[in-house]
């Protein structure tokens, strides 16, 4: 049985999910410009939105399989915008400590990408996603025809590496992360299908 | 009676944020709605903010602090962390592993009685009580650095007294090479050592270790308050070390334990990953966490995310001179 909305009720979700995204980022670095944000309000930026970013990438690939599943055609509207909010927060996560963690001293910033596994994995990530993020326009789409598909099914790349950053990056409590682990497997799961045949397609290219 | 001498970069009395807002930021965080996976799991006790938000307010209970007398501090040149900040950003993961647990999770910790057990290669072994922490060595105010292995630091009015004093009283024998330091193992108290994963997947009590020529050095500190009051629990309450040429870590809190030893003792971030944490754990520019770089950190004070406060990072936290001698000749790469 297929669960549809009235048509005219997707904008007003629209702009729900705008505010559901939007809020807690100005709502952090308003408090964190107060300095309302406990002890280190540079530590508290960065997680809030490293953590937000990976929710969003969740979120992001939880709508196929749950539009699919629950024959809920109209989720599979929301994945761009969900998807550009998970670009917005890492690219406030990326922000965060180029300005208040090195403080822009770019020697420094270079350094911590290069040397530190976890950090180079998280900006391989946030390249990807920029990638994924500038052809993600309607019309770039039209004109990219089946290789937009083959460069946006990088997302699956993009949460593995994301998921990898955050395991390294911490001191000794892995349970979260491992959580994400475990939450990236159902998801890939759901896709056990499309990945294998995008598998034979990569290699039968090579 | 204590007399405050305020510097211009001091915090004043009106900036500091009103300790309930303060204390409840999380939850402010947590309902808008962006929290890790982990918080679905919270205990009841790190989530009873969140209920409380709906079912009449009941605010927890502070921990009592109360006002020590003791030799005040000469000026320091640096910026005081706030005592908000001091109190707020704490890692003890025997409270929660987040930097805003300890203060959450501790405030009914109890700290009287105590008993500090001395032990091992000692001529007079002895046990202090919880008023003889504060009355069996004359109590003195020391501002210290403190340098986090995790690149942050802070600077904190500490009171307390020489460990050299301990040392000397309890007057160890020639087989006494080091002193192995032990937390108090309370897991109906601390939560972290209750479970896995509130504490870090750490296996408790936590333990840390000195040389003895470490322990005997004037700067070592057992500190028993700060900010002119006994410490607050999330602190180290009621007492613990503090080494200040060395990571923060080293400096173990809650103490219940110091054992004079024979052999280099184990210790607890070295059993968790040896190749990032050493034994020495001096603080040093040079030698990086092999996951992030030590050669500068990031100053906590005042101020929000705009406040510039990365700093060049001083080999022994700056107090070269006074503990340099203690490792002449090693090599401090290999023995970090």
């Amino acid at each position: 049985m297929a669960i549809n909305i009235p048509k005219q009720w997707l904008p007003r979700i629209k702009v729900l999910v705008h505010l559901t995204a939007l809020y807690p980022l100005i709502n952090l670095y308003y408090s964190a410009i107060q300095d309302q944000l406990g002890g280190d309000p540079v530590e508290a930026v960065i997680h809030f939105t490293g953590i937000g970013a990976l929710n969003l990438l969740v979120i992001g690939l939880l709508l196929t399989p749950v539009a699919r599943r629950f024959q809920m055609g109209f989720l599979i509207q929301f994945r761009r915008m969900i998807g550009l909010y998970a670009f917005v927060y890492a690219l406030c996560h990326m922000l965060n400590f180029l300005f208040f963690e090195v403080q822009l001293n770019l020697q420094l910033f270079v350094d911590e990408v290069f040397e530190r596994p976890y950090i180079t994995v998280g900006m391989t990530a946030f390249l990807l996603l920029i990638a994924l993020a500038a052809t993600s326009t309607k019309k770039l789409r039209q004109k990219m025809k089946g290789r937009w598909q083959t460069l946006h099914n990088f997302i699956y790349l993009v949460v593995l590496l994301v998921v990898i950053h955050f395991y390294w990056s911490v001191k000794s409590d892995i349970v979260e992360p491992l959580t994400y682990v475990t939450l990236f497997f159902i998801l890939m799961a759901f896709r056990y299908k499309k990945l294998r045949r995008w598998g034979d397609k990569l290699f039968s290219r090579l | 009676m204590l007399i405050k001498s305020v510097a211009p970069g001091d915090c004043k009395e009106f900036e500091i944020t009103d300790e309930r807002v303060y204390l409840n930021r999380r939850e402010i965080i947590k309902k808008m709605g962006f929290v890790g996976v982990g918080s679905l799991f919270a205990s009841s006790a790190a989530t009873a903010g969140i209920a409380d938000l709906f079912g009449g307010s009941t605010a927890p209970a502070v921990f009592q602090q109360r006002a020590l007398q003791f030799g005040a501090a000469e000026k320091f040149p640096e910026t005081l962390t706030p005592e908000v900040k001091v109190t707020g950003h704490n890692n003890f993961y025997e409270f929660g592993i987040e930097k805003q647990q300890p203060a959450e999770l501790s405030q009914g910790f109890k700290v009287d009685p105590w008993q500090l057990k001395i032990s091992g290669e000692v001529e007079n072994p002895l046990t202090l009580g919880y008023d003889d922490l504060y009355s069996s060595f004359p109590l003195e105010e020391r501002i210290y650095r403190l340098r986090c292995v995790e690149a942050w630091s802070m600077v904190v009015p500490w009171i307390g007294f020489s460990l050299a004093d301990l040392v000397k009283r309890a007057r160890p024998t020639s087989r006494a090479k080091y002193l192995a330091f032990e937390t108090l193992y309370d897991p109906a108290q601390m939560p972290g050592q209750k479970s896995r994963r509130m504490g870090g997947g750490i296996d408790y009590p936590y333990v840390e270790g000195l040389r003895i020529d470490e322990a005997m050095n004037p700067l070592a500190l057992m500190s028993v308050g700060l900010y002119g009051k006994t410490l607050p629990p999330q602190n180290g309450a009621p007492i613990r070390l503090v080494v200040p040429w060395k990571y923060g870590f080293k400096s173990i809190k809650s103490i219940v334990g110091i054992k004079f030893v024979e052999k280099k003792p184990a210790t607890t971030w070295n059993l968790l990953a040896s190749r990032e944490y050493g034994f020495y754990a001096n603080v040093n520019p040079a030698v990086d966490h092999p996951r992030w770089s030590q050669a500068s950190e990031r100053r906590i004070t005042t101020g929000g995310i705009f406040t510039q406060n990365r700093i060049p990072t001083l080999p022994f936290n700056g107090y070269g001179d006074q503990v340099g001698d203690l490792y002449a000749g090693m090599n401090l790469k290999k023995y970090y």
